[in-house]
């Protein structure tokens, strides 16, 4: 097939190149500078004082001894803050108010709602200061203790204590999706009905970087705020919303970010740090949140429990299938229903039947705040879908890749709500290509045969799809600006920021390759500043590199005929006559070069006849989405007396469509995956059932998994270029991580025989799992061979 | 930035017991890795610290006149795991400290600090345990002797009075000649890891490698301080290698080890593991002592 994309992909000497990012000296070397590196050395510290009870109202906290210690500033406390509630999410705001996000939030609070949520701050000269004046705080709160929840089938009981008035039963909001009859379809004759609880546990982010931010002022009544944060135009929002001022008063710069995955597509405590300068006349203050408040007082992702009902015919097709599930939403809205949504509206979709049922909650408990996390929804839906397909593959006694490839998504499958297509046929494609690298197929056979002894072996397989960006939910623009400098070479700016994926590399590609200048000619402006960069909502939702090529495309494009129109004035060629290569001025017709573009960027800048600034400045406004395709392959040993799983070889191949820069890509899938290992694995959040209090909190006893935990990780490609895409290519940010925790489940299973229903696959739940199954006696300590 | 009240920097053994002495409240610290963390928490904040980091004739690993391995106290982790005279004599105690934290942990952290800490996780208490090491304690009045079962006290406590500090570990030539072991730290990860339960055993088989001459076991995390498996030992001590004697040895460690019950590892899924892992390090300590199991 011959593609006409408008640009030169085939023979583009910066697309499709695996070229170094731009930031990867100054990261090497340790030069690159993040909040912390920026921030004033006088800046005063801030330390938070977090309720000791998962609900309760402060009826006082005396602060006197605090502010008696030497080195504090101020101790301010949630009764020196007015109830100006606001929401915090990372969404592109809507300007239509039932599609606001929900306000909840306070600064400081009198009422919290988990166990650590903030109810005082201490200000203080230094951070052993501000540590003391919170040792001194601590006991000096008086609380009304009132009755908590934590599990979401308790929350949403009658006589539940409830979280906020609006939501009755905690229920922060049902969506349902029904196609066909499924109560008619069940009745047809000869279905197996399949059947399965799937539980996922609440993980945290664990980016290396914490959460920072400082604030100070500047000028007349305006306030700078330099964050850790994905989203800064959507941060300077936030903050004036909870500040209950003009928008335009606040300034936020955005630094290099040591990633955020998702919890920093949220405001977090930049609206306090802002308030807190300003109460103390402008003096920066600063906000550096410790690792194990980070867990905790940060966004976590939604734990979330399943029940599935699939409906089969003998010959493996979907007759009905019904869909429950139930998220944790933890005490406040912050991205709310999104997550379940997205994980509902994904399912019948992968799995099309023409009889559904499905219904989603989600449910407010006294937990820590769960919010975007990368994947949002999808790692725990695509855990429960491709875990029951394996079920329902196994009670039909087909192999679970032919059931999967029989009732997956056909090709030219359309959704009507966002006009997504699936143009080829990618699963197909990514299951031979992983097919072949790891050799499915033939361990599958093997491993299948009954095995005996301590150490056994399993493969398994598990999809994705994932709906990349926000449209048509929310609002999808990017702008960009470019400036051409003395020399020829230009800056671009964007709203989408780099958070560690390669944002600004690749982007630097896309307008290399559209101008017909070399990648070292093109410098993308990694710090994003509310003052100087154009409008932009952030990166999230794998948007970044879909979206910000439409900006980049168009922005380009101007700019090229600004220099070509230039260049008429110089050559006395007509513009459509000439063309960019590699930084010169060539006459399309034979291919002469005419002029460097250094040339024709200092004169036009120095001109004595018509000086001219070359710019251009575009935003795209984006109407069009793409599906996201892969899977995983994992093979694993498990110790059956050890209870434990080896990853023994571990391979993710994804359609992203075209990829821009291989090296980045394959590192971006290398991420995802052992985030995945961790998931599937080893991370959950613990809570101690009788106060509410976080016990693992920590990266010593949250089990993050480490390089020591994984094999080599092998990411690969298939690339069916994007027909809708500027660059042809889509999404890939999250996607990674949604395949791998129900690959390792079907792996176990194949090894054990024991098909676990809950992550992660921890020893301990191995344990109880293998006892009950007989491969461990209970006093024996040996497997039953 | 550490909430500390004072850093008092030790010229010599003698000055360290004399600042000691001096100031009661303070806090030895070492490589720092456990006392800067605690601090951190606020756990010994506002403390004075006496360091004893730049004493270097407490580092080292030597054979002294009896014939003992004598280990200075603030030998670092990576050091054991790389010196020849631990790799020949006793390569077990190298392997286990080298599962401690990261390699950076490993470099600044020391086996003194490992085990005046009184934990019962310490990678190498369990080992140091098993093979009877000797504790050298060095105070004001002088130095003494202990076995190391006498060095741990209670949990986070452990025999060092006023003044004292634990200047050296010493392996006695009769515990370690011809004798061979194994560790096994559970943990839930393979790095950055604190032992859920750990295992070390150690073997002196007949000279046709049949019979086991002599086994100890020792358990980390088996209860609040290291601790031995008495009864364990006493079953396969003087019979043959076979399987029915080693699966007696790992099932009579239960009659020995007291775990927790915690979040962090049920009960009975830490009985377990101290079986299954008494098992595996008993054979694999054979394997390396040349007999076969």
């Amino acid at each position: 097939m011959n593609i006409d994309n408008g640009y030169s992909a085939k023979g583009s000497s910066v697309i499709g190149k695996p070229l170094i990012r731009q930031d990867a000296h100054d990261k090497a070397i340790g030069r690159a500078k993040y909040v912390d590196d920026r921030c004033d050395q006088g800046a005063l510290c801030v330390r938070i004082l977090h309720s000791t009870v998962a609900n309760g109202i402060v009826k006082s906290i005396n602060t006197e001894e605090a502010e008696k210690i030497p080195g504090v500033v101020r101790v301010f406390t949630c009764f020196d803050c007015e109830k100006n509630y606001f929401p915090t999410p990372g969404h592109p705001w809507s300007v239509e108010k039932s599609h606001q996000d929900i306000a909840d939030r306070l600064l400081l609070t009198d009422h919290p709602l988990y166990y650590g949520d903030d109810i005082a701050a201490v200000v203080a000269e230094d951070e052993v200061a501000a540590a003391q004046g919170i040792r001194a705080l601590k006991d000096q709160v008086e609380y009304e203790e009132l009755p908590f929840v934590l599990d979401v089938f308790d929350a949403i009981k009658e006589d539940a204590p409830l979280l906020h008035e609006k939501y009755p039963g905690n229920i922060l909001a049902h969506t349902t999706i029904n196609q066909g009859n499924y109560d008619e379809a069940i009745k047809e004759e000869g279905l197996i009905k399949v059947e399965g609880w799937y539980d996922v546990p609440t993980v945290q982010h664990c980016h290396i970087e914490n959460f920072e931010c400082f604030a100070y002022g500047e000028g007349d009544d305006r306030y700078v705020c330099v964050s850790s944060t994905q989203i800064p135009h959507i941060v300077r929002r936030v903050i004036g919303q909870a500040l209950n001022m003009d928008w335009g008063k606040f300034r936020v710069i955005k630094p290099y970010v040591g990633g955020g995955f998702g919890n920093k597509q949220d405001a977090l405590y930049e609206p306090l740090c802002v308030w807190l300068s300003m109460q103390l006349g402008g003096r920066c203050v600063k906000i550096d949140v410790p690792r194990e408040e980070t867990f905790v007082n940060n966004r976590v992702r939604h734990g979330e429990r399943f029940h599935l009902i699939s409906w089969l015919r003998k010959d493996g097709t979907l007759a009905a299938r019904k869909y429950e599930a139930w998220a944790d939403q933890g005490a406040y809205s912050s991205h709310g229903h999104a997550i379940a949504a997205k994980a509902l509206n994904a399912c019948p979709q992968l799995y099309p039947c023409d009889n559904f049922q499905g219904d989603a909650w989600t449910v407010y408990t006294n937990k820590p705040v769960a919010g975007a996390m990368r994947g949002y929804g999808m790692p725990q839906g695509s855990y429960a879908f491709e875990a029951h397909a394996d079920d329902c593959a196994r009670e039909l006694g087909m192999d679970p890749l032919a059931f999967k490839r029989l009732n997956l998504m056909p090709v030219g499958f359309v959704h009507e709500f966002s006009h997504n297509e699936l143009y080829s046929d990618t699963f197909n494609q990514c299951f031979d290509k992983g097919d072949e690298i790891i050799g499915y197929t033939k361990k599958y056979n093997e491993y299948k045969k009954p095995q005996t002894g301590d150490v056994r072996r399993g493969i398994g397989v598990a999809t994705y799809w994932y709906n990349t960006a926000v449209y048509p939910i929310a609002l999808e623009t990017s702008s960009c600006r470019m400036v051409m400098n003395q020399d020829g070479s230009i800056q671009i700016q964007l709203g989408e920021t780099e958070i560690g994926q390669g944002a600004d590399t690749v982007a630097a590609q896309m307008a290399a390759d559209t101008i017909g200048l070399t990648f070292d000619k093109c410098h993308t402006v990694s710090c994003q500043d509310t003052d100087l960069t154009p409008f932009g909502t952030g990166v999230y939702a794998s948007r970044g590199t879909y979206t910000l090529g439409f900006s980049v495309r168009k922005t380009a494009t101007l700019l090229k005929q600004k220099i070509l129109d230039y260049a008429f004035e110089l050559t006395r060629m007509q513009p459509y006559l000439l063309d960019i290569v590699d930084n010169n001025i060539i006459r399309k017709t034979d291919g002469r070069i005419l002029m460097g573009i250094d040339e024709l960027a200092t004169t036009a800048l120095y001109s004595l006849d018509h000086s001219v600034h070359l710019t251009a400045e575009t935003t795209a406004h984006i109407k069009s989405n793409a599906y996201s395709f892969g899977a995983c392959f994992a093979e694993v040993e498990v110790d059956i007396p050890m209870c434990r799983v080896r990853v023994l070889n571990i391979a993710n191949v994804h359609d992203c469509g075209n990829v821009i820069n291989p090296a980045l890509a394959e590192a971006q899938v290398h991420g995802g995956m052992s985030m995945g290992i961790g998931y599937a694995l080893s991370e959950k959040l613990l809570f101690d059932q009788k106060t509410g209090r976080p016990l693992n909190n920590n990266l010593l006893d949250y089990k993050l998994s480490s390089f020591m935990d994984h094999p080599r990780l092998i990411g690969d490609f298939v690339e069916n270029y994007e027909p809708t895409s500027a660059y042809g290519t889509k999404g890939l940010g999250e996607p990674p991580v949604c395949p791998v925790a129900p690959a390792i489940r079907a792996a176990v299973a194949q090894a054990t025989g024991c098909f676990i229903n809950e992550i992660p696959l921890s020893p301990d739940l191995l344990f109880k799992k293998f006892v009950e199954a007989g491969l461990i006696e209970k006093e024996g300590g040996e497997a039953n061979v | 930035m550490y909430d500390l009240k004072a850093l008092y920097e030790a010229k010599s053994v003698a000055d360290a017991c004399q600042l000691l002495t001096d100031h009661p409240e303070a806090q030895v610290i070492a490589g720092g890795s456990d006392v800067l963390v605690q601090m951190r928490e606020g756990k010994r904040a506002g403390k004075e610290l006496v360091s004893i980091y730049m004493l270097d004739e407490m580092r080292g690993i030597s054979i002294d006149e009896d014939e003992n391995i004598r280990i200075g106290s603030l030998t670092s982790f990576s050091n054991i795991t790389k010196n020849e005279i631990i790799q020949e004599k006793i390569g077990v105690l190298g392997e286990a400290v080298n599962m401690i934290g990261g390699p950076q942990v490993r470099a600044i952290g020391t086996i003194g600090g490992n085990t005046c800490n009184g934990v019962t996780s310490a990678d190498s208490a369990s080992t140091l345990h098993a093979w009877e090491a000797i504790v050298e304690i060095t105070g004001t009045d002088g130095v003494r002797r202990i076995p190391i079962k006498d060095f741990y006290i209670k949990a986070g406590t452990v025999d060092l009075k006023l003044g004292e500090i634990q200047t050296a570990i010493l392996i006695p030539k009769e515990s370690y000649e011809n004798c061979f072991g194994h560790y096994i730290k559970y943990g839930k990860r393979n790095a950055l890891e604190i032992a859920n339960i750990g295992c070390s055993v150690n073997v002196r088989l007949s000279d046709d490698k049949k019979t086991l001459d002599r086994v100890r076991i020792a358990y980390g995390v088996a209860g609040p301080v290291p601790m031995r498996a008495p009864s364990a030992e006493e079953f396969i001590n003087g019979k043959e290698i076979n399987d029915e004697n080693i699966k007696g040895f790992a099932k009579s460690v239960l009659n020995d080890i007291n775990p927790r019950d915690s979040w962090r590892g049920a009960k009975d899924f830490r009985e377990h593991m101290a079986v299954v892992m008494a098992e595996r390090a008993l054979r694999e300590a054979i394997k390396k002592a040349g007999g076969e199991a």
